[in-house]
């Protein structure tokens, strides 16, 4: 009975065992199947994630191509600079951290306006700098307290750094942190590991050629993101160096000499447009866009009353005034109004046929009888206004525009400003009103509508002195890859303004010769043995003299007063120099500006006084 | 009918047919063996690579086998019948720990599972996974087979009773694997269909309940089981980054140390619970078809050992242990594989860690000493 008990449960169990087994069987089975299908079937899929997870592409940013003057001194280079970063996501509570932070190394608040600022545009596992420029030190100081900033790194990059600062601004602009605005503009692909950008300057319209491009680095990355090797490199194309034109011992001579005055001078070359010197005074210092300015120093630099920030050169628009008589007086010879022995009365006015009003010049007693060399000489308005009313604003209009009047230039510089050569059209168009004869008188002697830019005034003036071969001026000489040596010229752009007679051209030469070199010339305190100079002065009126009135320098504040401008180029037999000076409020051409020109002739001409 | 001690006692002395030979005098069982120690070698090889080719892992890992070979072997020595003498004693003992445990226990991880008794620290649950299944195989055998309603009831309760204790602590694969035991040997002793049914409806029933007392990190692996992609960074993470190790790994596998999701910390926990998934991206489909043989291999042993065994309790004891340990191996596996929830169940003799090895090889201690210790049926 026992027995028969003990074999009867032990088939039971038997069957139980079995069917045990046969259930894990099938839950293998079950797991095999998933095995197959994860392995199996979705296997490139799941090699992709895993590649996906692995890899990481990283950008190589390329090294910005330098800057040399014509000299080959280093006007803008790349400098290993340490910023501390922090990347958010690493970091559990951020401004805990800052505060850390802040007692091991100082932190400004302009450090953290710029902080919160960046941190806005940047992906979370993206690092942002909240210090740069750190000292050694401070990278030091750091370093023994890392273990506590989880998410807080030091980083080397590479910076933009201007060494003759404030000399170079308005010519090389500056480089500044990619905006979202840049990121409109760009192949962002190949910016990915660049942080700055060129904002104005040889900086922006050569960006292309002084970034060069982007590398790319496969890394293989671990699940933190450190990397752990690399599996493949395109190494970064680096960009391409620039040569300026632009003669850095001659900017400094050119800025000194305005001392405290505000104003500009172009130096050009008349054989090729470059740009030998560029100056807007007052400037300011690009080093410091490149770290990103915060917003107070901004103000400051904004709200100064001198506009450091206004490239006078390029973007200023003055009346030319007196600068523009050899050009009305060549428009006059070329057109036949006038000949070169042609002479007008100048009694100290003018008055049109039929008009009461008297349109009055600078010398109140008159000139006297006066030709065209006189006229120019002794800038005598009455003879211009007269010549300006025969020639007409229409003639007038269409020979200025010869020597560039009234358009951008075309040099290779953004935010140029066009200047404004007034016609019957434009002031129809802007204005909507008829062109009055009187105005055209005024536009003879560079005033009324008439702006043009300092730029300007020194390419016509260039191509007078280069007998009209009118070169588009230019900054940038030549362009040299690092890696290959291979030299890329910019090649010049020149248009030719037609000659009637080539003798108008030199009498009107030799009156701006007579205007350095003549007994009665206004510029002839500037006149010097050592080579010969032709230049014409000029005065721009900011303020408007009632018509019974008179201007007194004294009496009026400062800006105000008249601004003084002079063009002129030398030597004359061989002209290598042409320029143009203006400065603000300092009244007479002759007494301000024409000095500014001079010592800049002297340091170009002249071999220097040490060799 | 039923039987007492000393009936079986006196039933068991050492079989002199059988051959004897030092396997004979230790109460070693080769197959099992040879089984154990190629699974565990394999496991190292695999454990070598999961910890990042940590020596010092591989070393205290080698020590714990060690360690747990001894306690098996040792384990393989004690008569079936001094088992079955004990198993109330191990289950109250194992019961009223799991009380202390509740009440002056470590907590480690957000669980309360360790009981330190001053000169060691014990986690009591492992215990109750060998007590449960004596318990309640000690207590069916008591009568004939299938088990009656009123047995079938206390056989509940004293499965029921310690699951609950360490639901609370809360280990939820503890518990998992103790009702399993327990269960098994039920299933084991016969009990109908028709009762085996009712129970999947009840259990059914019963998951709006369970899902009201589960914690919410619990509720919170349920639901990542049923959407990993839900939460891709939190919760997710585990089960998704295992399943890339698993596809990537395809046919052959990356290569012993070339997994990259093993290597490059993709894959988390990988030298403990997600050993798996190690495995299954440098050994590809082939490696897990030989671990999963090698399992079968064990768990067939363990059956045929089961079958084999000459009274009730052994042979339930021998069946549930050796279910127990596929269920290890299933709930694993299956976790890995997104098949089920995260559940914390390491991969048996594999996975890093010494806790439930130990309790895993003296079971297969008890598989050994219930083949060995076989007496004589009167013909």
């Amino acid at each position: 009975m026992q027995l028969k008990d003990t074999i009867r449960e032990s088939q039971a169990f038997l069957s139980r065992t079995i069917v045990a087994g046969f259930l894990v069987l099938i839950a293998v089975a079950l797991l095999s199947w998933r095995m197959m299908q994860l392995q199996i079937i979705n296997h490139e899929h799941f090699t992709t994630l895993s590649q996906e997870n692995r890899v990481k592409v990283l950008p190589l940013p390329p090294t910005r191509g330098l800057i040399y003057d014509r000299k080959g001194v280093l006007l803008a280079q790349n400098r290993p600079a340490y910023s501390l970063e922090i990347t958010p996501e690493q970091v559990d509570d951020v401004d805990q951290t800052l505060n850390d932070l802040s007692s091991i190394i100082a932190i400004g608040e302009e450090d953290l306006e710029r902080f919160w600022q960046l941190r806005k545009r940047k992906r979370r596992f993206d690092s942002v700098p909240i210090r740069v420029n750190l000292s050694p030190d401070e990278a030091a100081q750091f370093a023994v307290h890392r273990h506590r900033f989880p998410g807080v790194d030091i980083k080397t990059q590479l910076l933009r750094h201007y060494p003759h600062d404030v000399k170079t601004t308005h010519v090389l602009g500056y480089v500044g942190r990619v905006s979202q605005r840049d990121m409109e503009q760009i192949d962002v692909s190949n910016y990915a590991g660049t942080s700055h950008i060129g904002k104005n300057g040889v900086e922006k319209t050569y960006e292309s050629a002084l970034h060069g491009e982007v590398g790319l680095e496969q890394v293989e990355v671990n699940a933190t993101g450190r990397r752990v090797r690399t599996l493949a490199q395109t190494p970064p194309k680096p960009g391409v160096d620039l040569h300026l034109h632009l003669d850095i011992a001659l900017q400094e001579v050119a800025m000194r000499a305005f001392g405290e005055h505000n104003g500009a001078a172009v130096a050009i070359n008349p054989k090729n447009g470059g740009i030998l010197a560029f100056v807007s005074q007052p400037g300011y210092d690009p080093n410091l866009f490149v770290e990103g300015i915060s917003s107070k120093r901004y103000a400051e630099l904004q709200q100064n009353d001198n506009r450091p920030l206004y490239n006078r050169a390029l973007r200023g628009q003055y009346p030319p005034g007196s600068t523009v008589k050899p050009f009305v007086g060549l428009a006059g010879l070329e057109r036949r109004i006038i000949n070169y022995d042609t002479s007008v009365y100048c009694p100290g006015f003018y008055q049109l046929p039929g008009n009461t009003h008297r349109y009055r010049d600078w010398k109140k007693t008159g000139h006297g009888p006066m030709d065209l060399n006189a006229s120019i000489v002794q800038s005598c308005d009455v003879f211009f206004y007269k010549l300006a009313h025969d020639l007409g604003v229409d003639q007038l209009n269409e020979y200025l525009a010869h020597f560039g009047f009234g358009s951008r230039t075309g040099i290779d510089l953004t935010g140029e400003s066009a200047g404004l050569l007034p016609s019957r059209d434009w002031k129809r168009r802007a204005r909507r009103q008829p062109w009055y004869p009187g105005e055209t008188l005024i536009m003879g002697i560079g005033q009324g509508y008439y702006l043009s830019t300092p730029l300007q005034l020194a390419a016509a003036t260039a191509a007078i002195a280069n007998n009209g071969t009118f070169y588009t001026p230019r900054v940038v000489d030549y362009l040299r890859s690092r890696d290959s040596g291979e030299i890329n010229p910019i090649p010049p752009r020149v248009h030719t303004i037609p000659i009637e007679q080539q003798q108008n051209w030199d009498d009107v030469r030799d009156a701006m010769v007579d205007v350095v070199e003549g007994p009665r010339g206004t510029a002839k305190r500037i006149r010097t043995e050592q080579y010969r100079i032709a230049g014409k002065t000029g005065t721009a009126q900011v303020f408007t003299v009632a018509q019974d009135e008179e201007y007194d320098e004294d009496a009026i504040d400062k800006k105000l007063r008249d601004h003084a401008l002079f063009v002129a180029y030398a030597p004359i037999e061989d002209p290598q120099i042409a320029i143009a000076i203006i400065v603000e409020n300092g009244g007479h051409g002759s007494s301000v500006a024409a000095p500014i020109a001079r010592e800049i002739m002297d340091a170009y001409l002249l071999p220097d006084d040490d060799t | 009918m039923s039987y007492s001690p000393r009936q079986l006692g006196d039933l068991t002395p050492s079989n002199p047919n059988r051959r004897q030979g030092l396997l004979a005098v230790f109460h070693i069982d080769l197959p099992l063996l040879a089984g154990l120690l190629l699974l565990c070698g394999y496991g190292l090889i695999i454990l070598y690579s999961a910890s990042g080719e940590n020596l010092d892992q591989l070393e205290r890992q080698a020590i714990r086998l060690t360690l747990a070979f001894v306690v098996m072997l040792a384990v393989a020595q004690i008569n079936p019948i001094t088992l079955w003498r004990w198993s109330p004693w191990l289950y109250i003992v194992g019961l009223a720990m799991l009380v202390a445990v509740l009440v002056f226990g470590e907590i480690g991880k957000g669980a309360q599972r360790w009981l330190d008794l001053g000169f060691i620290r014990f986690q009591p649950s492992e215990m109750v996974k060998l007590a449960v299944p004596l318990m309640i195989a000690w207590y069916l055998a008591e009568a004939r087979l299938p088990p009656n309603w009123r047995r079938l009831t206390m056989a509940a309760i004293m499965i029921i009773v310690p699951v609950l204790l360490i639901a609370k602590q809360p280990d939820l694969g503890t518990a998992l694997l103790v009702a399993s035991a327990g269960v098994f040997v039920l299933f084991l002793a016969g009990i109908s269909w028709r009762l085996i049914g009712g129970l999947f409806v009840a259990g059914a029933a019963a998951a709006p309940v369970v899902w009201y007392l589960m914690r919410d990190y619990q509720r919170q692996r349920v639901l990542t089981f049923l959407d990993p992609e839900n939460d891709p960074l939190g919760a997710g993470y585990h089960i998704i980054q295992s399943k890339i190790a698993i596809g990537s790994g395809g046919l052959y596998g990356k290569g012993w140390l070339n997994g990259t999701q093993s290597q490059l910390d993709f894959l988390p926990e990988r030298h403990t619970d997600f050993i798996f998934a190690v495995l299954s991206e440098e050994f590809g489909l082939v490696g897990v078809l030989v671990l999963l043989a090698l399992y079968l291999f064990i768990i067939g042993r363990g059956l045929y050992i089961a079958t084999r065994a000459q009274d009730t309790f052994t042979r339930l004891l021998a069946g549930a242990l050796t279910l127990v340990f596929f269920v290890y191996l299933f709930v694993n596996t299956g976790m890995v594989t997104g098949l089920l929830p995260v559940v914390g169940v390491p991969l048996p003799l594999v996975s890093y860690g010494g806790t439930s090895l130990v309790t895993l090889m003296a079971g297969f201690g008890m598989l050994m000493s219930i083949h060995t210790h076989r007496r004589l049926l009167p013909t």
